[in-house]
This record gives C-alpha cells, sequence and structure tokens, in this order.
C-alpha cells in the first residue's frame, strides 16, 4: 500500500528519487563521455575526408568574413597546404543547413557532404542522397561556372521541387569559397 | 508463466497501444517516415517501457500518493537520458534520425499510462512483461506504419529501393500521408484482428 502523503515523507521520497536517479545519470554520462566524443570525432573525420583530397594532417581554425565566423580545418601534406575544409551552416527550408565544404587552395570546389540539415523527407532531404545533385560539386570550378541555381541564372542543377533547399545549399557552398578566397588573400598578404 | 504470456500478447493485440488504445500518437506520426525508423523508434520507446515499469512496480509501494507522478516522471526521464546517451555513444548515425524525438519519450503517454494503469499495482516480473508486451506492440504498429509510408512514399523497403529512382507518393512521407496511412491501418486492425 502507498505510503502516507505527509511532509516528511513526500520531502524524502522525492529527494531520494532525484538523488538516486541523478547519481545513475551521472555514472552513465562519465561512461559515454569518451565514446560520445569519438563518434562526434569520427564523424567530423569522415566528412573532411570526403571533401579534402588525401592529407597528413589537418589543423581547426576560423575566418571572419563580413561579419560571419567560419570555422575551417587546414589539411597540410608534406608540408603544403592542400585544401581547406570549411563549415558553412546556412538557412534551409526546414531549419538549420550545415555543410562541410572542401576547397582547394586554387578556389575550386572538391567536394561537400551535409553535416546535419532539417529538410523535408523526400524533398529537401535529397541534398544528401540524390547523386546527381551531388556530383555536381566534385570539381565545381567557381570562376568558370556561375554559383547560383539554373533557375537564377546559375549553373546549379537544383533538385527537383526543391528549389528552396538547392539555393541554401548553393549559398553554403559559395560562403564557403568566399571564405577560402579571404583565407588565401590573407596568406599572400 | 501463461499469464504472463498473456500480457504480452495482449500489449500486441487487445491492448495495443497505437491501433487499440491510440495512445503515443506524436512519435506513431512523426518518425514513421520509414520502416526502419519506426522500428528503432519502438525499440528505443520498449527500452523505456520495460525498465521504467519494472523500477515503478518495486519503488509503487514506498511513494506517497500525492507526489507519485513526479516521481514517476522523474524515474522515466532518468531512463530516457541514459538511453539517450547510450544512443549517441554507440548508434551515432541512428541518434541522428531520432535525436530530436528520444528526449520525447519522456513525455508518451503510454510509459506514463502503463506506470499508472498497470505497474504500480503489479509485480515486477508481470511489470516486466506488461512493457515487453505494449512495447512489442507500439514496436510492431510503428515498423507497419513506416513500412506502409516508405512504399507508398519512396518506392522502397527496409531502405531497399524496389522501383528505381526517388519517385514514390512524396504525401505518404509527410504528415498527411501519416494520418492517412494510420487511419486506414487502424480500420484494419480493428476489423480482423480486436476480437473481445
Amino acid at each position: 500500500m502507498a505510503a502516507v502523503s505527509n511532509l516528511k515523507n513526500m520531502v524524502m521520497v522525492l529527494g531520494l528519487t532525484c538523488l538516486l536517479c541523478s547519481a545513475v545519470l551521472g555514472g552513465a554520462y562519465a561512461l559515454t563521455k569518451e565514446p560520445i566524443d569519438a563518434a562526434a570525432k569520427a564523424k567530423t573525420d569522415k566528412a573532411i575526408g570526403a571533401v579534402l583530397p588525401a592529407f597528413d594532417e589537418t589543423s581547426y581554425e576560423s575566418v571572419d568574413v563580413d561579419g560571419k565566423t567560419y570555422n575551417y580545418y587546414k589539411a597540410v601534406k608534406g608540408g603544403e597546404t592542400v585544401g581547406y575544409a570549411v563549415e558553412s551552416s546556412v538557412v534551409g527550408f526546414g531549419g538549420p543547413l550545415s555543410l562541410m565544404v572542401g576547397v582547394t587552395p586554387d578556389g575550386i570546389v572538391h567536394n561537400t557532404s551535409v553535416l546535419s540539415h532539417a529538410e523535408t523527407p523526400g524533398l529537401g532531404a535529397k541534398c544528401n542522397t540524390d547523386a546527381k545533385f551531388m556530383a555536381q560539386w566534385e570539381g565545381f570550378d567557381p570562376s568558370a561556372k556561375i554559383l547560383s541555381v539554373k533557375k537564377d541564372g546559375g549553373d546549379v542543377d537544383a533538385i527537383t521541387a526543391s528549389t528552396i533547399t538547392s539555393r541554401a545549399y548553393t549559398e553554403a557552398v559559395k560562403n564557403a569559397v568566399d571564405a577560402v578566397k579571404k583565407l588565401e588573400e590573407n596568406d599572400h598578404e | 508463466m501463461s499469464k504472463n504470456l498473456k500480457l504480452i500478447t495482449d500489449g500486441l493485440v487487445k491492448n495495443n497501444p497505437t491501433f487499440v488504445l491510440l495512445l503515443g500518437m506524436c512519435p506513431t506520426l512523426a518518425t514513421t517516415t520509414s520502416a526502419i525508423n519506426g522500428l528503432s523508434m519502438g525499440l528505443a520507446t520498449l527500452f523505456v517501457l520495460v525498465l521504467s515499469n519494472m523500477a515503478i512496480s518495486l519503488i509503487a509501494p514506498a511513494v506517497p500518493d500525492k507526489v507519485h507522478i513526479p516521481v514517476y516522471i522523474v524515474v522515466i526521464a532518468t531512463f530516457v537520458t541514459l538511453l539517450q546517451l547510450l544512443m549517441q555513444a554507440y548508434t551515432p548515425s541512428m541518434y541522428e534520425t531520432l535525436g530530436l524525438f528520444i528526449p520525447l519519450i519522456v513525455v508518451n503517454c503510454i510509459v506514463l499510462g502503463r506506470a499508472e494503469a498497470f505497474a504500480n499495482k503489479h509485480g515486477v516480473l508481470e511489470s516486466a512483461c506488461d512493457g515487453l508486451g505494449v512495447g512489442l506492440g507500439f514496436t510492431c504498429s510503428l515498423t507497419v506504419l513506416g513500412l506502409v509510408r516508405e512504399i507508398l512514399g519512396s518506392g522502397s523497403a527496409f531502405g531497399f529501393n524496389f522501383i528505381g529512382g526517388n519517385d514514390g507518393m512524396l504525401a505518404f512521407v509527410m504528415a498527411p500521408g501519416a494520418f492517412l496511412c494510420l487511419g486506414y491501418l487502424m480500420v484494419l486492425f480493428n476489423k480482423f484482428l480486436k476480437k473481445d
């Protein structure tokens, strides 16, 4: 039978329950912290590996472009910079759309990869699965082609029925390219 | 033992949380865009349900009536957070798909509903069986609903595409299709399976 609902009982039961639960969670947090960090790192490493040519090591840095801060990984091979993997985030159709954009020092997009998105399943979410849409970013040269969707007079093939997502994706790539341009300028100063 | 077995099958059919009790509609509608997503959400809920049922049946006699809801919620929230940490650590890709909905298991009325209606009046083993039954019922319903929506909406089943291309009926992947599928499945379920 349930215990009597007097103040002493209630305070004691609630207090004990909370204490016990926080102890369990604290322990679980300590135990899972390492694998969680490892999983996050593996994900980032995978994204960097996918968007850049082969490299030896990366360093994590950031740059300001027009008041916006971009974090990027500078990839170095044999003492030479082979590319930058820029984390570029814009507002898509359903929320933030985060990309990892690999750009080589000459300003050409090496490849792109989606870090996280909240686009509509079956429509905008295809930016992460549509082979044709994804393939066009490989080796995209912003000096030879225009970085905007065909509907806006550019050279980017949009995903069918997902122009807004495609535009956002394009904008994210453009921001990354601009950030790298700025980086290269800084380097030569 | 047969009594415990009956508790499990009751959860699957007679007390099926989705098609009969109509509980937990929010995760049901939101996460069943594909069979895999439905299955994972079902299993996540099953995990929380079994453990919280067992824990609550153990502590129920010591809990004063006036504070029983806060105590149950704290217990349920603990298991959900535990699940969240474990998923983040060991199944990061699944966590990415379901991440948003995992914390919502806390307020899933199935879990609190079973604690209130069953676990606080029964023993640990019975409560575990009830949790297992209702959890399995939820998992099956979500998987079937996810499968139907995935077949109609994306032309694939469990991620295996059989129409070649991405041209399913999009409406079924989005909210209206969720309501339509759920309604029709409910009709079929009640016509053919539910026997009193």
